[in-house]
Order: C-alpha cells, then sequence, then structure tokens
C-alpha cells in the first residue's frame, strides 16, 4: 500500500538560507498527523512545498505515489490534496454560503462551464447547505464571509477545505489565535470533518496536538528529530532538548 | 430530513428563478419598449440609443472590474475593433450582396471583439493588479496609434463610415428610421444584458468573483485563477464587441475616438460611478453619465468640470457608487424607517442642492468674466440676465452659497442621527407587531 503522502529529501533555500534540510516522512491513508516545531522551524514552508505554493529545491513529495514537482496548487488541489492556511484565507465579499458552493465546483465536475446555473443544481445547493450544516454556520449563510468573527471564519476555511472531498486535508495552525472554549470548538469539528481522512496538521497547541493525532514528527531547524506516537515522542529525550525545553523557556 | 427542515430549505434563494428575480427584467423590458412613445423627438431617440449602447459597454466592463476585480485602461479597444469589423462587414454586404440581415450585425462585432480579447487576454490575464492595468494601457494606447498607421482597417483620420440600410431588408424593415434602430438596440440591450446577467451566475461566472476576491484561496480550490480570468476577459471582449456593432449601426461611423484612452477612460468612470458592486450599477452609471453628457453639455461649456467633480465626490464619498447608494436605503426599508428619512432628506439636500446650484454659478460667471468677448458683459444664469461686471450677482452668488451650505451642514446632523437610527432594530413598544 502506498503512502498517502510520502517526502523523500525534502530541500528548500531561500538564496543562502537553507530553511527544509532534508525531510523525510511518510504518511499513511487515514492516519492524523501533526507537525510541531518551534517558531522559525519552517513548519508552514513544509506546508507550502507539499502544496506547490513554492517549489523546492531538491527532493520530492508523492501524493498516492505520484510525484507532485512541477505541478500547480490547482493542479495537485485535483489530485485529492486540500489546505487551511495559517492566517485565514477566505472570500471575504462574498456570503459563507457561496463560498462553500465555490469550493465544491471542481470537485462537481463543473470545471469552467458557462452554460450551467449554479442555482438549478440540487446536487451542488444541498452539498453546500450539508457543509454549512456541518461547520455550524447554518444561521451565518448570507453573510458576507468578511464580517464573520475569527473563529467563525477559521470554521468557514476548514468548511471550505474539506468542501472539495479531497482525502488528504493539511490545516496550518487551525486554532492560532483561539480562547480555549473556541479551540475546543475547532477541535471537535476537525475530529469530525476529517473522519477516514489523511490529515496533516502544524499545531502550536500541545493539548490539540496530543489528543487528536496518530502520530507526531517534531520539526527542529528544518530537519525532522522525532517522529512517532505522541507518547513517545513526548518521552523523547531529544524532543524534549530541541523543542519542549525551548518552548517551556520561550514561555516563561 | 424532518419536514420543517426540508420546507426551510426549499424557501432558501440559490439565486434561482423567482418574482423577484424575473419582475426586474419584465418591468425594464417593458420601460424600453413604452419610452419612444413618452420621449417622441429624434434628439430623445438619439439619446436613448446612446445610452443603451453605453449600458451594454458599461455591462461588459464590469464583468471585467466588479465581477472579476481586473481594472483594465484599454477596453475601448474591444468596443472599437468589434466597430470597427462591423463597419467593414456593413459595406462588403453592400458591395457583395451578403445575406446577412443588419440584426445580426452586432454578433460579428461581438465576435471580433472576442477574438481580440482571446489574443490579448493570453498573455494579459496572467495576474490582475498593476501588471493587467498596465498591459491594458499599453495596449489601448498602440491600438489607438495604429489607427493612424494601419489605414486599410481603421481609415485614418476620417474613420470607417457606411450605411445601415444598404443591407437585406427584415420582414420589411430596412432600418431607416430613429425609431427601428431604436427597437434593435433596446432588444440586444436586453439580450445582452440578460446574457451578462446569467453569465455571472454560472460555475466561471462565481469563480470569477471567488478569484477576485482571493485568487490565492481560488487555486488551491481546484481553480487556475488565470483561467477565471481569461474567461471572464473573453466573455466582456464579447459583449464589449456587440456595443461596437450597436454604434456602427447607429451613427454609421467609427473613428480613432472609439479606441482612444479617454473612450477607455470614461467606460471606468461610468462603472464606477454607478456602482462597480452591484449588477444594475453600470446602468444607473451609464444612465446617468449620458444624460450628463447630452443635457447638461446643452446648457454649459463647463459641464466636464461638474462631471469630474461629481467622479471624485462619488470616489471620496461613495466608493459603491450610486448603486451603493440605494442599495444603502434597503436596511432602513426592510426595517419599515425609510419614511423618517425624508424629512431629514429634504433639509438637508435641498439647501444642498442650492449651495451645488450657487458654486457652480460661481464657476459660470467666473468663467464667463474671464473667457467671454471683450466688451460682453451680460450674461443670464436660470433664465436671469444680469452683467458679470456688476457686483451684485457676484454678492449673490456668493451668499446663496454660503448660505446653501451654511444650511446643509447645520442640518445633517440631524440627517445622520436618523439614519443611524433607521438602521438599527428598535423593539416595538407596543406588543404584537408583526
Amino acid at each position: 500500500m502506498t503512502a498517502a503522502l510520502e517526502l523523500e529529501g525534502l530541500r528548500k533555500s531561500f538564496g543562502k538560507t537553507e530553511i527544509i534540510r532534508g525531510v523525510d516522512l511518510s504518511i499513511g491513508k487515514g492516519e492524523r498527523h501533526a507537525i510541531i516545531g518551534p517558531n522559525g522551524a519552517g513548519k508552514s514552508t513544509l506546508f507550502n512545498l507539499i502544496t506547490g505554493r513554492f517549489p523546492q529545491t531538491s527532493g520530492h513529495v508523492r501524493l498516492h505515489g505520484h510525484d507532485l514537482a512541477g505541478k500547480a496548487p490547482f493542479e495537485i488541489n485535483r489530485m485529492g490534496l486540500s489546505r487551511s492556511f495559517q492566517i485565514t484565507n477566505i472570500f471575504p465579499r462574498m456570503t459563507v454560503f457561496e463560498n462553500v458552493r465555490c469550493s465544491l465546483l471542481w470537485s462537481m465536475g463543473y470545471k469552467y462551464s458557462f452554460w450551467n446555473m449554479v442555482s438549478k443544481s440540487r446536487a451542488l445547493n444541498e452539498g453546500a447547505e450539508e457543509i454549512l450544516e456541518q461547520i455550524n454556520l447554518t444561521s451565518r449563510r448570507d453573510l458576507p464571509a468578511g464580517v464573520l468573527s475569527y473563529a467563525e471564519q477559521r470554521a468557514l476555511e476548514i468548511g471550505i477545505t474539506i468542501a472539495g472531498g479531497a482525502d488528504v486535508i493539511m490545516l496550518d495552525e487551525p486554532t492560532a489565535g483561539m480562547s480555549n472554549t473556541e479551540t475546543d470548538y475547532i477541535v471537535g469539528l476537525i475530529e469530525k470533518v476529517t473522519e477516514g481522512k489523511t490529515l496533516i496538521m502544524v499545531e502550536h497547541d500541545m493539548g490539540v496536538v496530543f489528543g487528536l493525532c496518530d502520530r507526531i514528527s517534531v520539526l527542529v531547524y528544518g530537519e525532522i528529530v522525532a517522529t512517532g506516537e505522541p507518547e513517545a515522542v513526548r518521552a523523547d529525550q531529544a524532543v524534549q532538548e530541541a523543542y519542549l525545553g525551548a518552548a517551556l523557556e520561550a514561555e516563561h | 430530513m424532518t419536514d420543517t427542515s426540508s420546507i426551510m430549505i426549499k424557501k432558501r434563494s440559490y439565486g434561482g428563478l423567482t418574482t423577484g428575480t424575473v419582475a426586474p427584467w419584465v418591468i425594464c423590458t417593458a420601460i424600453l419598449l413604452v419610452l419612444p412613445y413618452v420621449f417622441q423627438s429624434n434628439s430623445a431617440l438619439t439619446i436613448m440609443n446612446q445610452m443603451a449602447i453605453t449600458i451594454v459597454f458599461a455591462l461588459a466592463y464590469n464583468m471585467l472590474l466588479g465581477q472579476g476585480g481586473m481594472l483594465s485602461f484599454g477596453h475601448a479597444v474591444y468596443m472599437g475593433m468589434g466597430g470597427f469589423m462591423c463597419m467593414h462587414v456593413m459595406n462588403w454586404v453592400e458591395y457583395q450582396n451578403i445575406p446577412l440581415p443588419l440584426p445580426l450585425l452586432p454578433v460579428v462585432g461581438g465576435l471580433f471583439g472576442m477574438g481580440m480579447a482571446t489574443i490579448i487576454g493570453s498573455f494579459s490575464t496572467r495576474t490582475a493588479g498593476t501588471v493587467f492595468a498596465m498591459i491594458s494601457l499599453g495596449i489601448g494606447e498602440l491600438i489607438a496609434a495604429s489607427s493612424v498607421i494601419v489605414v486599410a482597417f481603421f481609415g485614418g483620420e476620417e474613420g470607417v463610415s457606411g450605411d445601415r440600410t444598404y443591407g437585406l431588408p427584415v420582414f420589411g424593415y430596412e432600418f431607416l428610421t430613429k425609431i427601428e434602430v431604436y427597437y434593435l438596440t433596446a432588444g440586444w440591450l436586453v439580450l445582452s444584458a440578460l446574457l451578462m446577467y446569467l453569465f455571472s451566475r454560472t460555475p466561471v461566472g462565481r469563480m470569477a468573483n471567488a478569484v477576485r476576491d482571493n485568487p490565492e484561496r481560488a487555486q488551491f480550490l481546484g481553480y487556475s485563477a488565470r483561467w477565471v480570468r481569461f474567461y471572464s476577459f473573453c466573455a466582456s471582449g464579447f459583449f464589449a464587441g456587440v456595443a461596437g456593432g450597436l454604434f456602427a449601426i447607429n451613427f454609421e461611423i467609427l473613428t480613432e475616438e472609439n479606441l482612444n484612452l479617454v473612450t477607455s477612460g470614461s467606460i471606468l468612470l461610468i462603472t464606477f460611478l454607478g456602482g462597480v458592486g452591484f449588477f444594475f450599477g453600470p446602468i444607473i452609471g451609464a444612465i446617468v453619465f449620458t444624460l450628463l453628457q447630452s443635457v447638461l453639455s446643452l446648457q454649459t461649456e463647463l459641464w466636464q468640470l461638474y462631471v469630474g467633480a461629481l467622479f471624485v465626490l462619488t470616489v471620496m464619498y461613495f466608493p459603491g457608487g450610486l448603486a451603493g447608494v440605494i442599495m444603502m436605503h434597503v436596511a432602513p426599508y426592510k426595517l419599515g424607517k425609510l419614511n423618517t428619512l425624508v424629512m431629514p432628506y429634504v433639509k438637508t439636500l435641498i439647501p444642498a442642492a442650492i449651495g451645488i446650484l450657487g458654486l457652480a454659478s460661481f464657476c459660470e460667471i467666473m468663467f464667463h468674466f474671464k473667457h467671454a468677448a471683450v466688451g460682453e458683459h451680460d450674461m443670464s444664469l436660470f433664465g436671469i440676465e444680469f452683467s458679470t461686471h456688476s457686483p451684485i450677482p457676484w454678492v449673490v452668488i456668493i451668499g446663496v452659497t454660503v448660505l446653501g451650505f451654511w444650511l446643509a451642514k447645520r442640518n445633517s446632523a440631524e440627517l445622520r442621527e436618523t439614519w443611524a437610527n433607521a438602521n438599527v432594530m428598535t423593539v416595538p413598544k407596543e406588543g404584537g407587531a408583526q
């Protein structure tokens, strides 16, 4: 069985600075995998390399065994990988409903059609309603997405990310900047909507990571220093020195 | 799914066919049919035709600016090229006896406009933003300059002219009279507006909005932002070409003026004035602008100054344009508080109007004072004759202006307060309302 996502010797330099210094990682189908690490470790860069936002300097990214080299983000998305962003990335002037409906269009096969009316397709509209229901935004459906609260926008972003039915979901700090109750809400939501899918997330909140994920990778200065089950990673000496210790220090 | 929730879902709007969406179209079509009976003069028909053409062009332009977030400084190219092609086809029809009925000519213009847009869009739509704007400006200048170089197509300085009546008569109509041309133009107006509206409801039209708001997000939903822009651009080019065809039929001549940056600039102005955020915005912009252009220009030489001032004020204070101003009143209307606004509006806007007229009079008298022929001291404003060299009119005009603006400013506080109240839902004091 091929892995859902496989990274092999992945490297990325900006000028002379090497940000990602050889990452090897294999994430199985249906696995919930977290990538943690101190600030500036390259977590977001790693996400951007995987999703084709930046080209890698060397190495390979394989999605279900297919090499993603040279593919544009929209092509990668069509192959079944969808992502959210660290900074909320939605369509602020469109209504919440339109946001979700637009994210369903490609996967429902509409492509660049100008001979179909979006209002005519029952499957499309009901699909969008269903996702709104899942992310608890039905009451907000006709508001412009830009006026929603921060937590609601994050929920909408997760909705947009999962709407297209991609089987590999990548979430970049989905709970960043949230209160405890909001975090609990989003974590519950993530659990619900990613059931049966491969989830890869970057997260700072250790509570979220240890509760939600099957495996954790620790990224420090562009290298993975440990990968394993939460308990094993927590106990790992190298991790404690390199990351958890540093994180604790940073908090003081 | 329970019964109640399925009923709820049925009630929701997906932007489908309802009385609310069909009614405006039926009403507008009816108005278009009746208008020539209300305004029967030839000049009124000319103005209405001009309006219809501008509306089609402005709506086509807004497919880029409002729907797709692409700021073009050279959109006259697609209208102009469509128009020039139509003039040539009109002449070929005459000389070669090609069986092409005149009402179908705008299709030729549209296809040619779309062809141009396909070529230019293939590289210009790579990004939106400044790069797109600069390419459009460059192409606009390039084509306008070509008009004196490629004389065979653009006819040099005198342009290309023809005669619409030499084509095939259609059901006995030869399009000799203005009224026949009016109905032809109005028919194309309704058809193109409807098609452009429907385009905005298709998947690619919806994605144009998405790409406008956030091109990167759209990419991660499986859509190439570039292709979405390209399709919008081609569709916009088509309808701009249709407008060009209508222009050719109406005026029977196209010149460099139809391609140049002045025309491109004014369509941007018209669209923005009307409001880019709503589908009907450019329609209002085109109507208002054409009226100002044709009616105001008969009254004063300074009309462009006033239009410019109106544009600047709109951009500064009402970025949603005239359509935005209208739509601002939807919330008070829904709350049933529109009537509370009437008196404050009267109390503020009438003095403001007086102030504006006073200021305009000041500009006029100044202009006359500086630029009238030597010894020509008499002028008339609003039917009053006076001498520009006597101090009385100056004092009166300045006094009226200051008084008007002072009153408007004094009363605007009340308007602001009423406006704030009109937008807030209040709990009815007596129970049982609704």
